[in-house]
């Protein structure tokens, strides 16, 4: 199974830590993303939550994530309409919320990516790859072991354990 | 192929139930789950939406309401009472507002043991590693999914061996090894793996040492910080828990990533500039930096050996602060506090002028505590320094030992401590 996504590039830099995502002290007011959201990478960039559109997809250079494990850093994006985040790298407990939550992480190489470019990422079981419109060029995206792929299918670990819980209690097993 | 492995392939694969190795997906066991008033709401969300019904093992799950302590709006003081609420319905450990910081109750309560496996939904979990567990940090959706079926799917990291060697040089703090460290990994330079300390000189760091370095570890991304356990281990675990530990050692003929070597005779103090804990610089380099506001605390900077360092250091200099400067004490947990009430340590700070504030996170994430005014300096014991970290977008926040910070109050300025009185 290959999804594809087309969206627009919205261009990051290197060490995107958490925090710059979603400040903490936003949380003081809401945990709810559909609020946090318009505050959406406000330290780097105050206009960035009120540009974004849905089908928009984040590239960022390395470390993306990086700082506090905060599950709502994942869940603003997706609250913005953003379903994948392209990076050179991701910091661990983000590429690991990414996936328990649904959010696409691709990691390769990001360098010839500009803000607005229109990029079609093709994610496969086997195959991970990041086309760019502007010049054609397709670059190939670190491969993911086939457990994160089921979670990512599922939409989320909520998804992968209502599967998983509904599995045992189904009586042909 | 030979099996030799590191401690975090034998503590997962025994969690796991078999034989595991870098680069594995593994479903384990875990032995403690953490969350926070800042993360486990969120869990609390994600439990429901799992159509979870009960706790797998009510035991193995701690809370601390730490980083809204205490809550500085009817809306944080919501988050606690739906973690309050979940947590008496499922017979959960709660921890208090004023109790303290989930990982330095975590370690001083026996919570965690030397072989355990912890995840907290708090990327500060690795603190826990230098009891010589596999302590890492997650997601909210995590610990939902581990409070549900008792496990958590792990990537069995490579490891990066750190090699302690050298005479102490003076002068040098567990701080700064730790800021060194994470200067030469760099922001991502331990990112996916684990970090295993050895080396003839790790038996002089004592255990509140060696939770600093374990702490800023995931500064450098590591999944993990883990010291083997020793006599030191057995001395501070004895009391604090009934549980036997099981000590985990490397193999012989393990195979390492790489092996990084800290050399403390020829280390010196550091401190981060803003705004990243990796953008590190000799002490000396930052010296005269005028400073408005000292902040000595946190899961990093918060236990009794800290704020009796950074007392020896204002006395020395006079017990006086320099004017214009605000000193913010926050004890990490109550023990900590409620030693530093009996052994007089509070009254001295209260004296010189120190603000002294709940047991918890306080000022580190600007949650709650002490915010920085426009444009100010602060000087830090925490871990982090990242732009608005504190709350305040226009200050800037330097990331120091307890000494420095404590030097800093009595100047006015970054100062060597070694130069005070
Ligand atoms: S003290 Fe700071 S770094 Fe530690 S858990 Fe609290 S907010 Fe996080």
């Amino acid at each position: 199974m290959t999804r594809e996504i087309v969206g627009r590039a919205r261009r990051l830099g290197d060490d995107i830590n958490t925090d710059y995502i979603v400040t903490s002290a936003r949380k003081r007011d809401s945990l709810d993303e559909t609020v946090l959201v318009r505050y959406l990478l406000e330290t780097l960039d105050p206009e960035f939550a009120a540009s974004v559109r849905p089908d928009d997809i984040l590239v960022a250079g390395r470390n993306f994530g990086c700082g506090s494990a905060m599950e709502i850093a994942v869940t603003v994006i997706l609250a913005a309409g953003i379903r994948a985040v392209v990076a050179q790298s991701f910091a661990r407990t983000f590429y690991r919320n990414a996936i328990n939550n649904g959010l696409i992480p691709i990691e390769c190489d990001t360098e010839n990516i500009a803000e607005g470019d229109t990029v079609t990422i093709r994610f496969g079981d086997d195959r991970i790859e990041v086309e760019n419109a502007r010049d054609g060029f397709v670059v190939v995206g670190r491969p993911m072991p086939p457990f994160m792929h089921d979670i990512l299918k599922a939409g989320g670990l909520v998804g992968y354990l209502r599967l998983a819980a509904s599995e045992m209690r189904s009586p042909t097993r | 192929m030979s099996n030799a492995k590191t401690i975090s392939e034998k503590i997962l694969s025994q969690h796991a139930g078999k034989d595991a190795s870098a680069g594995d997906v593994v479903v384990c066991d875990v032995d403690l789950v953490l969350g926070t008033d800042a993360s486990a709401p969120m869990a609390i969300d994600y439990f429901e939406r799992m159509n979870g019904e009960r706790v797998f093992h009510p035991d193995r799950v701690m809370f601390a309401l730490d980083h809204y302590a205490p809550p500085s709006s009817p809306k944080t003081a919501g988050f606690h009472d739906r973690v309050r609420a979940f947590a008496r319905q499922h017979r959960v450990e709660l921890n208090e507002v004023g109790a303290g910081i989930s990982h330095q109750i975590a370690v001083e309560t026996g919570r965690v043991v030397t072989g355990d496996l912890v995840i907290g939904a708090d990327s500060h979990t690795v603190t826990a590693g230098a009891l010589g567990a596999f302590a890492t940090g997650v997601g909210s959706s995590d610990i939902a999914a581990a409070m549900i079926t008792g496990k958590v799917w792990l990537r069995v990291p490579e490891t990066i061996r750190v090699e302690i060697t050298g005479q102490r040089a003076s002068g040098l703090t567990a701080k700064d090894i730790a800021l060194g460290l994470v200067a030469e990994l760099g922001p991502e330079g331990a990112n996916y793996q684990a970090l295993e300390f050895h080396g003839e000189a790790l038996g002089t760091l004592t255990v509140e040492e060696r939770l600093v370095i374990a702490n800023l570890a995931v500064e450098a991304g590591a999944k993990a910080a883990i010291v083997p356990h020793d006599e030191l281990t057995a001395a501070y675990l004895a009391g604090r828990t009934d549980r036997q530990p099981v000590s985990v050692e490397a193999d012989h003929g393990a195979r390492y990533a790489r092996t990084v070597t800290v050399d403390l005779s020829a280390s010196t103090p550091l401190v981060a500039l803003p705004h990243a804990p990796d953008n590190v610089v000799a002490l000396d380099r930052a010296v005269g930096t005028p400073i408005q506001m000292v902040f000595l605390g946190t899961c990093t900077g918060g236990r009794v050996s800290d704020f009796h360092a950074a007392l020896a250091v204002l006395e020395r200099g006079g017990g006086r602060l320099a004017p214009g400067v605000q000193l913010v004490v926050t004890p990490a947990s109550r023990e900590v506090y409620l030693h530093l009430v009996a052994d007089g340590t509070l009254a001295k700070f209260g004296a010189i002028g120190a603000v002294i504030t709940t047991p918890g996170c306080g000022a580190c994430c600007g949650t709650s505590g002490a915010i920085p005014g426009d444009g100010v300096n602060v000087l830090s014991t925490a871990n982090r320094n990242f732009n608005a970290r504190m709350g305040n977008a226009t200050a800037s926040i330097y990331l120091a030992s307890p000494e420095a910070c404590a030097a800093a109050a009595v100047t006015g300025r970054i100062t060597d401590p070694a130069s005070i009185g």
